[in-house]
C-alpha cells in the first residue's frame, strides 16, 4: 500500500512538472490555460497523497473549476485565442530570466536541504476535515472573517472595473 | 515524501518565475502567478504533513485570496483591453487614462 502511494506520488509529481513546462512554453493562451488546469489536477492528486484529501477536493473545485474557467472565459472574451505571434521578450531578457531561475532553484534546494529540521511525518488521521475546521473556526476565526470581507470587496471591485463606462 | 514534495514545489515556483520574466501577455503572466501560488500551497501541505493541520488552513486562505485576486486582476485586464486594444505589456507604456 505504501509503495503504491509513493508510485502515485511520483507519477503526479512528474505530471505536474511536465504540464507546467508545457504550460509556460505555449504561445497561445487557450492551450496554456488548459495545461495549467492539468497542473492543478496533478497538484490535487499530490495533496491526496500527502494526506490532505479535503484540500485536494477544494483544489479541484476552486482552482480547476472556478478560477481557470474565469481565465478561459476572459481569453475567449478578449479574442486572444487566435494570435500566433510570439510574446516572448528579447533574447537577453530570456537568458537573464533563465539564469535567475537556475539561481533561485539552487537557492531553494540548498535551503531545503540544510535549513529544515528533519521531523518524522505525523501519522495520517482518519478524519481529516474536522481538525482543519476546528482550527479554522477557533484559532483563525478573525482571518476567516476577514477573507469574507476581501471577497466582497473583490466582487464589487471586479464589477466596477469591468463594466462599460457610461458617457455622461 | 515530504522532501520530494518540497523539491516539486520549488521546481513549479521557478517555472512560474521564469514564465513571468519571459512572457509579455498579461493573461499568461497572471496564470504564472497562479502557478506560483499553487507551488507555495504544495509546500504548505507538505509542512502540514510534517507538523499539524494548520498548513491546510493556510492553503484555504491562500486559495480564497487567489480567487479574489484573479477576479480583480482579470477585470483590470478587461478594462486595459477596452482602453488600449491589447494586453501586450510592452505596448502599455503610459499610465495616463
Amino acid at each position: 500500500m505504501n509503495s503504491f502511494f509513493e508510485f502515485q506520488f511520483y507519477l503526479f509529481a512528474l505530471l505536474a512538472i511536465v504540464s507546467a513546462l508545457l504550460f509556460v512554453t505555449r504561445k497561445n493562451a487557450v492551450p496554456a490555460a488548459l495545461w495549467l488546469v492539468n497542473v492543478m489536477f496533478a497538484l490535487a492528486g499530490l495533496y491526496v497523497m500527502l494526506d490532505a484529501p479535503f484540500v485536494g477536493a477544494i483544489q479541484v473545485l476552486v482552482y480547476a473549476g472556478a478560477i481557470m474557467v474565469v481565465f478561459v472565459f476572459v481569453v475567449m472574451l478578449l479574442n486572444l485565442g487566435r494570435n500566433e505571434i510570439s510574446d516572448l521578450r528579447s533574447l537577453g531578457a530570456r537568458l537573464g530570466a533563465g539564469l535567475m531561475g537556475i539561481a533561485l532553484l539552487a537557492n531553494l534546494l540548498v535551503a531545503q536541504r540544510n535549513k529544515l529540521p528533519r521531523v518524522a511525518s505525523a501519522p495520517a488521521l482518519d478524519n481529516v476535515v474536522e481538525p482543519v475546521a476546528a482550527s479554522l473556526f477557533t484559532d483563525y476565526l478573525v482571518a476567516f472573517e476577514l477573507t469574507s470581507i476581501v471577497l466582497l470587496v473583490a466582487v464589487v471591485g471586479a464589477v466596477l472595473l469591468a463594466k462599460k463606462r457610461v458617457q455622461p | 515524501m515530504i522532501a520530494e514534495a518540497l523539491v516539486v514545489s520549488a521546481i513549479l515556483f521557478v517555472i512560474g518565475v521564469v514564465g513571468v520574466l519571459t512572457r509579455r501577455n498579461a493573461i499568461i503572466l497572471f496564470m504564472c502567478a497562479e502557478l506560483m501560488l499553487n507551488a507555495v500551497n504544495l509546500s504548505f501541505v507538505a509542512f502540514a504533513k510534517m507538523h499539524n493541520v494548520t498548513g491546510h488552513v493556510f492553503v484555504i486562505m491562500v486559495m480564497t485570496i487567489a480567487a479574489a485576486e484573479a477576479a480583480v486582476g482579470l477585470a483590470i485586464i478587461i478594462s486595459i483591453f477596452r482602453h488600449f486594444g491589447t494586453v501586450d505589456l510592452s505596448k502599455l507604456r503610459t499610465l495616463r487614462g
